[in-house]
């Protein structure tokens, strides 16, 4: 089982011809994933590595391979118009890997989406990864294993730190979700906690926040409400100075808020227990489950 | 990018703010010439990206333009929490009766612009956020409607009861509406907007930050960054497209990814290191990003040893060994390297670290215990 990615899932690819979203493409049709689909404007009617139609339009792609999944690999200027497009076109899970798009485009964007009955994840994140099953963005396939940990994340590379230890000692996931670094995001933490808690192939959860904004406060709070699985948890940023931007968008200490301590601090407070390295995860989430 | 207030006044005035009339000088000759055609009493500002200018002498109240431009010439060439004062703003000094706070900033939690309102301005409004947050009043906007006139109206209700100033905060607010929303902002802030004793209302401090991400599609707004206000090595760094940030200690840092880049800094402390940097090269880095990034780093003095932490997704790790190849061989690195890469092109990386006679670990825990290491031996 699985989270928001799984067999079902039949996935257009936005910006299929272009440098990243070809690279990428070839991958998740390697890794198995069901790409029924690209959307370039102009290119229409064209194959992509002679088994992918190309389509101009998502309402062209949506109405001829019955896609329900889109993953989006455009430029930061098209991006929200990306996004609004397989809104309409009654995509049911948008991922948006693009980096730089604006905030101001988001603030519109985001209801947008909503308002349609849509999820949003990203933009400015790795996708997703079902092991075993489908791969939704950039994460790479050969460092998961299938399993019953999920993790969820604001980060890219160092998800794959993590990710890497777990498989390596033997503890597969369930579904890894790169949620994003920008400030305005489609799909935050307690989204994916509330999906985690009610998956039934899915025993425990690591979460990976950062400094920034509230999301991870927040998150701990509803950890402690509303979720009964063991959740194990790590922030990133306890060295960052304050008012800089840490390469992601999002990851800036505001004054004195956001502070990677006073995220741990609320992890603890909600029962998560907080990694002191990456490492850490492999013991922690062993104790937790009692393995 | 932080805006100058110089700057976020011409943002302000475009939008049709009232604020008083001024200038922004180099030298304290300039400073004189303003303050003259100001005529009167003027206050000669710092043009620093740091709050607490005031407390470390940077804001200075002139009562002539003899004056003024002794001030200016204190000022300029000042340090402020590091920063050098390149130029000064000359305002004429308005009488003041009331001080406000009027901002805007990019909400995380409603996903929407959300206006900041107090009675309590003049002051740093985090203090007062802080203490008595029952004292600012907060309105989120949807951002396809705009600011609607009953909105503000109310937010400028908040602050006074004569109609006529009532009025014309409202106004204001939605001019700063339009500047927030037309420049791409994450913050467009006035502080204080006062009120004279001829009752007039008037923007006299000016902040905006222009979200980064708007850059590319303005350059009109990118063309406002003032690069000698900023550390050297972040702005060679910007135009080589690495994202990086100076610090105190001597651990060097090259990184894919920010995440693990912040990972990295924190596990360099938790072994009893200083990170002297933080530096994402990013996803698709070419061997010449590698090279970029090791002068930039050795260009500070304080780093004594450089770790590569490379975890290959869309980087190759064999990318990033050709880099740190090619670096050594074109100039004098001088601090011991440790290499820490796994994932994509591996086996490759190796290989050519190792033909090129250096070696790669696997594991970040004892990559970053062995560069902590060697930076103490060094220090």
């Amino acid at each position: 089982m699985s989270i928001f990615a799984d067999q079902g899932t039949r996935l257009v690819v936005q910006g299929i011809t272009g440098r990243d979203g070809s690279f990428h493409s070839r991958q998740m049709i390697e890794y198995g994933t069901h790409v029924v689909a690209g959307v370039t404007p102009g290119k229409g009617g064209q194959m992509f590595e002679g088994r992918v139609p190309v389509f101009n339009t998502m309402a062209d792609a949506v109405r001829e391979t019955d896609a329900n999944t889109s993953v989006i690999y455009v430029p930061p200027a098209g991006a929200a118009g990306a996004i609004y497009e397989a809104a309409d076109a009654g995509i049911s899970l948008i991922v948006c890997i693009t980096e730089g798009v604006p905030v101001m485009d988001m603030t519109r964007v985001l209801p947008y989406v909503r308002a349609r009955g849509a999820r949003l994840i990203g933009p400015n994140c790795p996708g997703l990864i079902t092991p075993g099953a489908c791969k939704v963005g950039i994460i790479p396939g050969n460092i998961c294993a299938p399993g019953r940990v999920g993790l969820v994340s604001r980060s890219g590379t160092l998800t794959y730190e993590i990710v890497n230890h777990l498989t390596r000692n033997g503890i597969g996931q369930s579904t890894c979700v790169g949620i994003g670094g920008d400030p305005l995001i489609g799909t935050n933490f307690i989204d994916c906690l509330r999906a985690f808690e009610e998956d039934p192939g899915t025993d425990a959860i690591v979460m990976m926040g950062e400094i920034g904004g509230t999301d991870e406060q927040n998150a701990a709070a509803f950890v402690k409400a509303s979720v009964t699985k063991p959740v194990v948890g790590f922030i990133a940023g306890q060295t960052a100075p304050k008012g800089r931007r840490m390469g992601h968008a999002g990851a800036i200490i505001s004054g004195s808020s956001g502070t990677a301590e006073e995220k741990m601090d609320a992890f603890k407070a909600a029962g998560i227990s907080v990694m002191k390295r990456p490492v850490d995860v492999v013991t922690l989430l062993r104790e937790r489950l009692g393995r | 990018m932080n805006l100058h207030e110089y700057q976020a006044r011409e943002l302000l005035k475009a939008a049709g703010i009232a604020m008083p009339d001024g200038g922004v000088a180099a030298t304290a000759d300039e400073a004189r010439a303003i303050a003259e055609r100001l005529g009167g009493t003027v206050v000669v500002k710092a043009q620093v990206h740091t709050g607490g200018r005031g407390k470390a002498g940077g804001v200075k109240l002139a009562k002539n333009a003899a004056e003024a431009s002794e001030h200016a010439s204190r000022i300029l060439g000042m340090q402020i929490k590091g920063l050098t004062v390149e130029k000064v703003l000359v305002v004429p000094a308005a009488e003041i009766t009331t001080e406000s706070y009027v901002g805007l900033i990019m909400d995380r939690e409603t996903q929407r612009p959300v206006y900041m309102v107090s009675a309590a301005g003049g002051v740093d409004i985090e203090e007062v956020a802080a203490s008595t947050p029952e004292k600012i009043t907060r309105l989120a906007v949807d951002p396809v409607y705009g600011l609607l006139p009953h909105q503000s109206l109310a937010l400028a209700f908040t602050l006074y009861q004569d109609i006529a100033q009532v009025r014309a905060a409202a106004r204001i607010m939605e001019q700063l509406w339009k500047v927030f929303t037309t420049n791409g902002a994450s913050l467009a802030e006035i502080n204080p907007l006062v009120t004279t004793p001829d009752g007039q209302v008037l923007a006299l401090d000016a902040k905006v930050i222009i979200d980064d991400n708007e850059l590319d599609r303005r350059p009109d707004l990118a063309a406002l960054r003032d690069e000698s206000a900023e550390e050297p090595s972040e702005v060679a760094a910007r135009r080589a497209n690495l994202t990086f940030i100076k610090l105190d200690g001597n651990v060097g840092c090259v990184v894919n990814g920010a995440g693990l880049a912040m990972a990295t800094m924190d596990l360099v402390k938790y072994y009893g290191g200083d990170p002297a940097n933080f530096l994402d090269i990013g996803g698709s880095s070419n061997p010449e990003k590698v090279v970029n990034a090791l002068r930039i780093i050795t260009r500070d003095p304080n780093v004594k040893a450089i770790l590569f932490n490379i975890f290959g997704g869309i980087t190759r790790t064999d990318d990033v060994a050709n880099g740190i190849v090619t670096a050594t061989k074109q100039f004098d690195v001088g601090v011991p390297i440790v290499i820490r890469l796994t994932g994509t092109n591996e086996k490759e990386a190796v290989k050519i670290l190792n033909a090129a006679g250096m070696t790669a670990l696997n594991d970040m825990d004892e990559a970053v215990q062995k560069v902590v290491a060697l930076a103490r031996e060094a220090a």
